[in-house]
């Protein structure tokens, strides 16, 4: 189920202000890779550049090659549905949707897979509320608005969301930020049960959790204001956190700048 | 020890002086205020003078009558004894506004996804800026566009809609014409429009960004996404939009007073030519009336005063009960 990912040469913009420049990196299947950084250092963009969503911004682009095993995602015959069909992602802060119910928000996916048959939704639901760890806090009122629960229920909603669909890669962004630390240790569990099955990567502000969850970890730089974000080093967590290579990564690691 | 406490003296008094100088600046804010506040008041009271007014003017009519006010099809006012009722009224200014609410409301909420989901950003905002000019064309305008261009167009698309739909009594009847209801329909739809679309486009903007990019994220196309995060949000917007805009075709005179024929009594074949509303049959009658005449159409004016009221109270109900979501 999960796949390898291959970034060479990638460069994002937003309009005329080059966001991230020249990133190349491999992201290694049924793992946890996490992007550490100051803020602003452009790691969510370059994030949100695997699943094809900066482009949804107005003006915004990318430029260079994302190879999911051996398919281009930016080839011009990829369709920027279908690759967020495989790169599933979850958000800095909870987004369920509000209008819809806890079932819903979960066969939301699945329903645009074409996915009608109830038995089969049924099982899919419970199986991605089972795997997102919320289904013994959530079995007894699924019809209930998903908006109804707590911060760190409904993160674990979008988690579930996320999987329903059974992707190759899941992205998550910040996902702890808008949690209170319980919240975070439940999602922080769950994404060491997920690795087993997905490519995961997260994008977080917090050293103690990349150091935490991650098998492998980048770290992205700024050289000023208005510069584009570059990636300094990606290595094995334990050697970034205890014996860098650049001096940059040890100096933020060490709290003496960001 | 007593120098010490008349500079203090003085001190307060120079602080008091400061505070009296702050007190003209308090009753610059009280003149604001009552102005504020006077001119919500005029509002109210304008509201209650145009309500009484209409019911005095009515009062001596409405007891001259000779017919049943509400029930009655027939509008001789000015005969003796007068015998006037709404019904006919009442029928062409419901139906009519409905049915332009269902024309207008489809194509100025496809205006407004278009221009806030699909355009490319430059023509958006032309667009926008188009749509919303729709708004102020005079309604003299549209009258005169729908007597002399629309309605003649409309006579084929008449007699089409009565020979496919013809069973369906509302396309019903013999003979389907120019200067019918429908007609009227078409003309108030592209005139209700602006508002439909325009209080769309406001919803559709204020759907959050998250809810947009979580149906994205999950592979939405641009309609799933639509579907899943712009409709359910907009959806109570667009409603009041479509009453806001049922409202206004209600109260619409001059155009529609210019393309329908007078024909008495209720006719549900809406394609042949007839029907009144109580705005053109006011604006077609009042000049030739006598006494008891206005009296009539004052008394028609009132009801549709209380229509209007409660179908824009209703409209702004729904549209303030969309934060619900938020």
């Amino acid at each position: 189920m999960a796949k390898r990912i291959e970034i060479s040469g990638l460069h994002a913009y937003y309009g005329g202000v080059h966001a991230i420049e020249d990133i190349s990196m491999t992201v290694e299947p049924r793992s946890v890779t996490a992007f550490i950084g100051p803020s602003g250092c452009g790691k969510s963009t370059f994030l949100r550049t695997l699943n094809r969503m900066h482009e949804v911004i107005p003006g915004a682009r990318v430029e260079g090659k994302v190879m999911l095993d051996d398919e281009d995602l930016y080839d011009s015959s990829v369709d920027p549905v279908a690759v967020r069909r495989v790169v599933g992602m979850v958000f800095q802060r909870p987004n369920p949707f509000p209008t819809m119910s806890i079932y819903d928000n979960v066969a939301a996916g699945l329903k645009l897979n074409g996915v009608r048959r109830k038995s089969r939704l049924d099982e899919t639901v419970e199986e991605s509320l089972r795997g997102a760890n919320l289904w013994n806090e959530v079995k007894d009122r699924l019809g209930k608005p998903g908006a109804g629960l707590s911060g760190g229920q409904q993160q674990r909603l979008c988690i579930a969301r996320a999987i329903a669909v059974q992707p190759q890669v899941l992205l998550m962004d910040e996902p702890c930020s808008a949690l209170d630390p319980i919240s975070t240790l439940a999602i922080e569990d769950l994404i060491e049960k997920l690795k087993t099955q997905y490519t995961i990567v997260i994008v977080t502000h917090n050293m103690q959790q990349a150091a935490r969850v991650s098998d492998r970890t980048a770290f992205f730089n700024i050289a000023g204001t208005g510069k584009p974000g570059k990636l300094i080093e990606i290595d094995e967590t334990s050697k970034i956190f205890a014996n860098p290579e650049q001096k940059a990564t040890e100096d933020y690691i060490t709290g003496r700048f960001g | 020890m007593t120098s010490e406490t008349g500079a203090r003296t003085a001190a307060a008094a120079r602080r008091h002086a400061g505070g009296v100088r702050m007190g003209t600046g308090r009753a610059g804010d009280r003149i604001f205020v009552s102005a504020a506040r006077g001119s919500g008041i005029a509002v109210l009271l304008i509201m209650a003078a145009i309500a009484a007014f209409l019911v005095w003017k009515a009062i001596p009519a409405l007891q001259d009558n000779k017919a049943n006010f509400l029930t009655a099809e027939e509008w001789n006012p000015n005969a003796t004894p007068p015998r006037f009722g709404i019904a006919q009224l009442a029928f062409g200014t419901v139906v009519s506004s409905l049915l332009a609410m269902l024309i207008a409301t489809p194509v100025g909420v496809g205006i407004a996804l278009f221009i806030s989901f699909y355009s490319p950003r430059r023509l958006a905002s032309g667009l926008g800026y188009v749509v919303d000019l729709l708004a102020a064309v005079p309604s003299i305008v549209y009258g005169l566009w729908g007597l002399a261009f629309l309605s003649q167009h409309m006579e084929g698309i008449s007699r089409f809609l009565n020979s496919v739909l013809g069973w369906i009594p509302l396309f019903g009847g013999d003979s389907p014409g120019k200067n019918s209801i429908f007609t009227a329909s078409v003309v108030l739809a592209i005139m209700i429009l602006p508002i439909i679309s325009s209080i769309s486009r406001e919803v559709f903007l204020q759907v959050p960004r998250a809810n947009v990019e979580a149906a994205l994220a999950i592979g939405a196309t641009r309609w799933e996404m639509i579907r899943m995060a712009v409709l359910p949000y907009g959806r109570s917007g667009m409603i009041g939009g479509a009453m806001l805009g049922l409202g206004r075709a209600m109260g619409e005179t001059i155009a529609v007073a210019m393309v329908l024929t007078f024909v008495p009594g209720i006719n549900v074949h809406l394609l042949e030519n007839g029907g009144a509303t109580f705005a053109s049959n006011i604006a077609n009658s009042f000049a030739e009336a006598s006494v008891t005449g206005r009296g009539a159409l004052i008394a028609s004016g009132l009801v549709l005063f209380v229509i209007t009221l409660l179908v824009n109270m209703a409209a702004r109900a729904v549209v303030a009960r969309r934060k619900e979501f938020v």
